[in-house]
């Protein structure tokens, strides 16, 4: 077992862990931060993405011990300090981004590292950068459409609801 | 105007918040004092014979709690198909058991043969590597027309691999075969429809806790039914008494038909609980789920279509081979038949139909419905015949669909393959499409294609379907051994907010939002009072669901039907207040008034005198204001809709590039646009994805070469579209109280065979004569394609 001390959506955390526990068995197992899913076993899916140190990882292919020292920030982390939901969750919510919901917290983690490195994506890009992102229920269109608004562009024009 | 409440509105929906703020409790979110893993050993053969298994080192090993073979569950019954169907000479169906544990041979790679319990996943991985199996291994049986073929079976008891022949509609076979004979033209069709895995992005999990002071099992599982589940655990598989299992599926991340069927891993930690006297959990990982979930589709079609000179369809013809996979999972034999047969005639006068499908066992995993099921197998024989025939006849697509279609003035319409339409207006759809989809942009588009060096084509389909699964005394007469209705429970608490318990279970549907919506409209109170409780056994009364776009047709009857007793019951008591006669109480925006009069009491006041009934005329009224009511169709309800797209191909590589893709659809009365539309967008992936990227595949050995998401091609958000959707050419379903139809396949329906058409008027478009490519339509399927022609 090995110590492993992180901050956690603003909280600073230790445990013991084993060498090969995953951050996102960390995350689940360990803390209860069960917003953060598993939906593969070959990092294709992005269910388990949070942020590292404020970049966009998957948390299936990352050990808990590599995150000594770093600051994590799950989907738990991702509201309003009043509850309210920020941005990105809103722009999800009003634009009916979501369905079954398993992908999501992941698409909002993704989606959030897109928009910080690019603030003013095209269709296309943000429909690239999801590469990673895999969502069943929706066939995209809403996802895309609520990452394009939560970037502060006009989305009237895209069909329908 | 739009509204903003009630029916007709899209509020957002009350479920994201918790999602979006990951909060949402998925089966394995929860987390039980005392839980334990169980891990499966699992066949890497396709076929073979067991001849022995040793689990003495794992039951030795750090951790292992229990471990479990086929032997363990000899004595317990198989899990059951759902459906008989009988073939052509009267014979019923082989329906060989399906076991919790394979016992005696393996069936398919990644069939169970042993169970381990640990403590850690880790131990109970560890440990279920350890146990020992001889197999003696025996040729794969993939081919389904190869499967009909020797004396090498799947299940030797049954010593056949054909599961049932079964034609429809019989008595038409004759007159079909004799108009295909003398048609003016007949066009003739072979195709596959691929074999789909459904990848809902939550695997399946299922985690028991057992009692032993009051002999008492509680299942969490991963279940679009869980009374369903409960029912078929029940009474065919464990015998645990029904009083004494209480199945909950709690938040469910995506279904499409895959988390319908009981499946044995949830017997074998009910049984693991028991035994070990802790809870036990199972989660499936990514791998199991693509080798043990229930599969889709897997036909091999031939469909031929006679017409007379003028393009008026005289008959269809089909025969299909239909692979059920290694077992028969509890809706397999219903799908190729009843929701694909009956579907054989379209959205067309055709008079003559006749479908034969052969039901084949194969050393794989079991196939059932996902999304769709069986209509997508309809529709897109039907839809990729008239296309050629079009291009045949040298008529235009649409035109010829026109010629066909059944007209408004037609309905109820009794279809030449055996249903009742209710209800449509196929022009109306397509004029609709025509005009959304801006058709007559097309030349414009294509030149601007073909300059860039592209090929443009363009493809139409119309389709409808059969859903709301359905009329108890209908799909008994056609072999359901199960009821097919929903029930509601409205619960109007004292104080005036409502909990809704319904047997249907939302795994992305959005029940939570759109039931209240029209609990509240009939009610004329805030949606915000109504709460819909769903998904446990032991809150909710007997319901068979989610699935076959039945919720809201089905379950929200109910839900009316229910919250019609209340108001019925509440206008009593409004008439004891108000000292009036009960027929003079009329019921508006939540308050209950007397005729003609300023008397009245709010809906609230009622709600508190039914629990306070200090003065009630007991005899005429009883306390509480509760009640429960189950709804039976009479009638399938009959989407349907005018799909089209354009594709562009690249003529060097092959790669298809959908550009722009526009459904029209008839779903009746809409009570949520937004979620109906969200519906859509969902199927239209699944369906993009089955034209252009997914597929199961076998090797001859059985081992399943697409197990993973590097290997299978899940449609991304790159591989679609932005859609055009629209349902404004709605005609109101004739039989169920709100008038509305199911949405929740039709995307996965409509737009395979749009994407086909489209591909190949694309390659048409260059001068090759290509006719067929069978889906995916890969890049290399498309080059290959054209490098042939």
């Amino acid at each position: 077992m090995t110590k492993v001390t992180m901050t956690i959506n603003g909280k600073s955390v230790s445990r013991d862990v084993e060498g090969q526990t995953l951050l996102v068995s960390f995350l689940r197992d360990d803390l209860h931060l069960t917003g953060t899913h598993v939906g593969c076993d070959t990092s294709q899916c992005g269910a388990c993405t949070v942020h590292v140190d404020g970049k966009s990882v998957k948390s299936c292919t990352m050990f808990a011990v590599e995150a000594e020292g770093a600051e994590v920030k799950t989907i738990e982390g991702m509201a309003n300090a009043d509850g309210s939901l920020n941005v990105m969750q809103q722009a999800f919510q009003d634009h009916h981004g979501l369905q079954c919901g398993y992908c999501t917290p992941g698409m909002v983690m993704s989606a959030t590292a897109l928009l910080k490195d690019n603030p003013k994506p095209t269709e296309a890009e943000v429909r690239k950068h999801l590469e990673g992102n895999i969502c069943r229920c929706t066939g995209y269109h809403n996802i895309v459409k609520a990452i394009l608004a939560a970037s502060g562009q006009d989305v009237s024009a895209i069909a329908a609801e | 105007m739009p509204k903003d409440t009630g029916i007709g509105a899209s509020p957002l929906r009350r479920e994201d918040v918790r999602f979006l703020k990951g909060a949402g409790e998925y089966t394995d979110d929860i987390k039980t004092y005392g839980e334990t893993v169980a891990v499966f050993a699992r066949s890497t053969v396709a076929n073979g014979i067991i001849k022995s298994i040793d689990t003495s080192v794992a039951e030795g090993m750090p951790g292992v709690l229990a471990v479990f073979t086929g032997a363990d569950f000899v004595e317990v019954g198989g899990n059951p198909a759902g459906w008989l169907i009988n073939s052509r000479d009267g014979e019923p169906m082989k329906e060989p058991k399906r076991p919790v544990l394979a016992h005696g041979k393996v069936r398919h790679v990644g069939d169970a043969y042993a169970a381990v319990i640990a403590e850690t996943d880790r131990q109970a991985r560890d440990a279920a590597e350890a146990i020992e199996i001889d197999i003696e291994e025996l040729p794969a049986i993939i081919d389904v027309k190869e499967a009909l073929k020797g004396d090498n079976f799947v299940h030797d008891e049954i010593g056949t691999n054909q599961c049932f022949d079964w034609g429809w509609i019989e008595d038409n076979r004759a007159a079909t075969d004799e108009a295909i004979k003398n048609a003016h033209h007949v066009t003739t069709l072979e195709l596959v429809n691929n074999r789909l895995i459904p990848n809902a992005m939550e695997p399946r999990c299922s985690m028991a806790s057992y009692k032993a002071s009051g002999d008492e099992y509680v299942l969490h599982t991963t279940s679009q039914n869980p009374h369903l589940t409960r029912l078929l655990i029940s009474a065919f598989v464990m015998g645990i008494p029904e009083n004494k299992l209480t199945v909950i599926a709690p938040d469910v991340g995506g279904g499409f038909g895959s988390k319908i069927y009981h499946y044995g891993e949830e017997a074998l930690v009910l049984a693991a609980a028991k035994r070990v006297g802790r809870p036990v959990k199972w989660t499936s990982d990514r791998t199991e789920a693509f080798l043990t979930d229930a599969h889709g589709r897997d036909h091999v079609t031939k469909i031929e279509l006679a017409t007379d000179a003028e393009g008026n369809f005289q008959a269809f013809r089909t025969e299909t081979y239909a692979n059920v996979g290694a077992y028969l999972s509890n809706f397999a034999t219903a799908t190729p038949t009843f929701l694909h047969g009956t579907l054989m005639a379209g959205n067309y006068t055709v008079p003559l139909v006749y479908v034969n499908v052969k039901a084949v066992f194969t050393n794989t995993a079991p196939v059932d419905a996902y999304r769709g099921a069986g209509r997508p197998e309809a529709s897109y024989s039907l839809e990729r015949v008239i296309d050629k025939c079009a291009r045949e006849l040298g008529m235009d697509p649409i035109a010829l669909r026109r010629k066909n279609f059944i007209k408004p003035e037609q309905y109820p319409f009794a279809s030449a393959a055996g249903l009742e339409y209710d209800s449509g207006n196929y022009d109306a759809l397509m004029d609709k499409m025509e005009e959304v989809a801006d058709v007559k942009g097309f030349a414009a588009r294509r030149a601007q294609s073909e300059a860039n060096g592209m090929l443009r084509g363009f493809g139409v389909n119309a389709y409808v379907e059969a859903c709301g699964i359905a009329p108890s005394n209908l799909v008994g007469v056609l072999g359901s051994r199960v009821g097919l209705y929903d029930a509601a429970t409205v619960r109007v608490n004292a104080t005036g907010n409502l909990s809704v318990m319904v047997g249907a279970h939302s795994h992305g549907q959005g029940h939570e939002t759109v039931f209240p919506q029209v609990v509240a409209e009939m009610l004329g109170i805030d949606a915000a009072s109504i709460d819909i409780v769903h998904g446990d056994t032991s809150k909710i009364p007997f319901g068979m669901g989610t699935y076959g776009s039945r919720s809201l047709a089905v379950c929200g009857s109910a839900v009316v039907r229910a919250t019609e007793k209340i108001i019925n019951k509440a206008k009593k008591i409004a008439a004891h207040m108000l000292e009036a006669a009960e027929g003079d109480i009329e019921l508006k925006d939540g308050q209950f008034s007397v005729a003609g009069t300023d008397k009245s009491v709010s809906f609230g006041e009622v709600a508190l005198k039914a629990y306070i009934p200090h003065d009630f005329p007991l005899e005429d009224i009883e306390p509480g204001l509760e009640e429960t009511a189950f709804y039976d169709p009479a009638n399938f309800t009959f989407p349907s809709g005018a799909y089209c797209c354009e594709v562009e191909v690249d003529p060097d590589t092959g790669k298809v590039r959908v550009d722009r893709f526009a459904a029209v659809d008839d779903f009746g009365n809409v009570i949520n646009p937004m979620v109906v539309t969200g519906q859509v967008h969902g199927g239209l992936g699944q369906g993009i994805g089955q034209a252009l990227l997914e597929a199961a595949r076998y090797n001859s050995d059985g081992q399943l070469e697409s197990a993973s998401y590097m290997d299978y091609a899940m449609p991304r958000a790159d591989d679609l579209p932005f859609y055009t959707v629209d349902h404004s050419q709605g005609t109101p379903c004739t039989h169920n109280p709100l008038g509305v139809k199911g949405c929740g396949e039709a995307g996965a329906i409509g737009s395979p065979p749009t994407i086909v058409n489209a591909v190949i008027d694309a390659l048409q478009s260059s001068g090759k004569n290509v006719t067929h490519i069978d889906m995916p339509l890969t890049p290399h399927r498309v080059w290959s394609a054209m490098k042939n022609a």
